[in-house]
This record gives structure tokens, sequence and C-alpha cells, in this order.
């Protein structure tokens, strides 16, 4: 079933909430699709702890703290939120676009608004030759289904939350190897202190080192080869399953025929709308001179692309600006 | 100025000058090399890998945690790899000779 709202953002970072409240302003509703599975992006994603010295009146704020209390700042407009998932189609429609995502979710809105700062966050795949041809076959870098790892030999890569998680859960049915470059690990402590017991009792192996070729072998199953201080081995398993992390790309938003430069979205500065009219970008996925990626100028975009959207929005409709401070019809929006 | 040594991911080399205050990612981002560097040098991801030359490795400050954790997630690896975000510039490190690793 297709949901219809006015604004349908692409991205649930500082700059894509943000856009909700002046947005929500103008009585315009939004929905949000991220392919992560919380709100806040890289904020919440990358340095949730990490201070921000250069938000306007805060003198120091984490990322996460900066997500909290943009969401709390838009909750009076009810945003929908839709995460995990990721837009893969957009089509025009008489009544705006149907935007798709990758697990069937389906909306149509009269804009669509893209924030989605340096794009989606993708795994991040060992730059080994030929691994493509190994994937979902013999490679996997997420997991749906682990009772098809039941009794085989697995080699699970990296030393994060993910890798460790994995070793520990895999090796109650399956044979774990874990291979990371180095003894020690940034996964919880609990997690390793756990891996390191079932190393103890001979219930995983760990393998120090990183891993550099992979070759297919008869049964399906595959040859790793690894290398620790330049020293070569081999190991045989039916699957690696590597986990190095995320990174970020564009994705399919380079397929929608939006005018790009050098993988940036080009838009104007007086609404940020992109050379498709009715589709617009703000923070750091656009590009104009003079840009600037700072949380700061995608607040400013977001102001300025609502005045725009108004108009689509409400075609028949003068917006009249007012302040928040002053207008007793605001406050009302904002339950205060 | 002090000068920069940077050998890119065709091989060539290049000198390029610096202002001290700034980091080597900061400088090699302003002087288009391809680094991704998208967490803006914040030491939360790992796409700003660099090697460092092995006749300055011991002038650099030491890795921190936070830093040799970040490096879980880059590919290739060396004794002599770093994240260029980490890498304070100053005017010991005229002549610094570094490479860009591999994507």
């Amino acid at each position: 079933m297709t949901q219809k709202t006015d604004v349908i953002i692409i991205g649930a970072g500082p700059v894509g909430l943000f856009a909700v409240f002046e947005l929500g302003l103008l009585n315009i509703k939004c929905h949000l699709v991220d392919n992560l599975d919380k709100v806040g992006g890289q904020c919440a994603e990358l340095y949730p702890e990490k201070p921000i010295y250069d938000i306007p009146s805060r003198p120091v704020v984490t990322g996460q703290e900066l997500t909290d209390e943009l969401i709390k700042q838009i909750n009076p407009f009810k945003p929908q939120f839709h995460l995990n998932q990721q837009v893969e189609k957009i089509s025009k429609t008489e009544y705006g676009w149907i935007v798709e995502t990758n697990i069937g979710t389906k909306v149509e809105a009269k804009c669509i608004v893209v924030a989605a700062g340096a794009g989606s966050f993708v795994p991040r795949k060992p730059p080994i030759e030929n691994i493509e041809s190994f994937e979902n076959k013999n490679v996997f870098y997420a997991i749906r289904d682990k009772s098809m790892f039941n009794g085989k030999n697995l080699l699970i890569a990296g030393g994060g939350d993910s890798a460790l998680d994995w070793t520990n859960e895999l090796s109650k049915d399956s044979n774990v190897s874990l291979i990371h470059r180095r003894k020690e690990f940034r996964a919880a402590p609990d997690s390793v202190s756990k891996m390191q017991e079932l190393e103890t009792k001979g219930k995983i192996q760990f393998l120090k080192g990183q891993i550099k070729t992979i070759s297919n072998k008869e049964d399906s199953k595959i040859i790793i080869e690894y290398e620790n201080d330049k020293e070569r081995s081999q190991i045989e398993v039916d699957y690696l399953l590597p986990f190095f992390g995320l990174k970020m790309e564009l994705g399919p938003i380079a397929n929608w025929g939006l005018n790009l430069h050098e993988n940036l979205i080009k838009v104007d500065t007086e609404k940020f709308e992109t050379s498709t009219p009715s589709i617009f970008a703000i923070g750091d996925i656009n590009w104009y001179p003079g840009k600037l990626k700072l949380i700061l100028s995608g607040f400013h975009e977001a102001a300025l692309m609502s005045q725009e959207v108004f108009k689509y929005c409400f075609p028949d409709k003068k917006n009249i600006f007012r302040y928040t401070t002053s207008s007793k019809e605001l406050q009302k929006k904002l339950g205060v | 100025m002090p000068k920069l040594i940077i050998k890119d991911r065709s091989g060539k080399i290049n000198e390029i000058e610096f202002d001290t205050n700034f980091t080597l990612m900061e400088i090699l981002r302003d002087n288009n090399y391809d680094i991704e560097a998208s967490c803006g040098g914040c030491c939360a991801c790992a796409t700003c890998h660099v090697y460092i030359d092995e006749k300055w490795t011991n002038k650099l400050k030491n890795m921190d945690d936070d830093e040799e954790s970040m490096l879980d997630q880059a590919f290739d690896v060396k004794k002599n790899s770093r994240l260029s975000c980490q890498i304070h510039l100053s005017e010991e490190l005229d002549g610094l000779e570094i490479e860009i690793a591999p994507e």
C-alpha cells in the first residue's frame, strides 16, 4: 500500500531532522527514510560521543546529544520514520513522486528532499581481487539467517563488535576462526572476554593477520590466504564473513538523473532545488559555489528549501513570514 | 614554508608546502589528494589512511588507542600505517615523506 504525505526526506541525519521542523512550521508533513537502524546519521553512527563545537549557542554538544535534542524539537510535528531501508527508485506521478525502498515501502509525496549526507552507509568490503564473485555465495557482509552456517567452517574477519559478537554467537553451531590484524579488539570488553574464553576452551581459533586473497576450491569451499608480518598462510573454509565497519556511498541517488558535481547534487542557493523541479537537496550531499559542509549550513538550507516546498504543497496559499517567538499559531503547533 | 613529500596511489611523488597548525589530512584534502576522510577528521572512520616513511615514524607522536582501533577498519595496514587526521603538522616535520594507502 502506498502511503501519502507532503514531503519525503531521504536521510535522517541532523539536517534531515531539522528540515522536519522548518517544514512543520509551514504545515508540511514529512516522512523520513534512512538506511541505518537509528536516526542521527553520521552524528549518531560515526561519532555519537565526540564533541561538536560549532553549533550556534551550543559551546559543546556530542553527536548523540544533538540528535536527541533535534528529535525533541521536531516531535510536535509527528514525523514518520522508515528506518533500515534505502530508497531505490523514484517515479513521477500526477501528485508528485512515489519513492520506493529496497524492502518495498512506498510513499507518495509532493516533493523529495535529499538530505543524505555522504550517502548511505554500506559495509566496507576488503579490497581483495574477485571478492565480488564470491559475494552472497561464500562471502557475506551481514547475516540474515544464521542457520545456513550450522556445521560449517567459517572465517570471521575484523576486530569490532560485529566480528566478536558473531564469533561468539556462531561458535555454538559452527566451526569458527576469527582473523584480525592484532590481538587487541575494539569491541565491548564483555564480548572480548567471552571470545578469549572460547579460544582457551578450543571452541574457536584465532588467527593473527590480514586477508589477502580468496580462491575457489572444489565442493564449494574457498581458500583464504592471509598475511602476518610478511608471512603468508592459508585456511580453507565454507564461508568468509568480513566485518570492517561501514562506509558511505552515494548509492541509487546517482541514477535519478539529477545534475551532479563530483558525486554531489547541484542546487541553486535560493531554493536548494536540484536540476529536477520539486526535488531538493540540503546538507553535505549538495553542492553550490562556496558550499561548506557544516551542520550549520544544512540548517540554513533547510529553512530556505521549506519556503519553496510550501509553494508546491499549497500552490494557492500565500506564505506569510512570522517568528516562533511571537506567533501564537506557531507556538500552538509546537505545543508550547 | 615547510614541505611534505607525498607519493600518491599511482606512485607519483610530489612536494607540497604546508602550514603548521593543520593536520596532515587537512593539507592532503586541500591539495586535492584523493582521500575520503569521511568523518571529517575526528578519528571516527579509517578513510585517511597513509604510510609514513620509516625514517620519520619515530619523529611522530605515538598513536593513541583511538587511532589504533580505527585502523582495524582499514585494509593493507602496515607497521608504518597512520590516520593522517591524527598527525598534527609542525616545523619539525619539514620534509616528512608519506604514501597514500590504497582505497
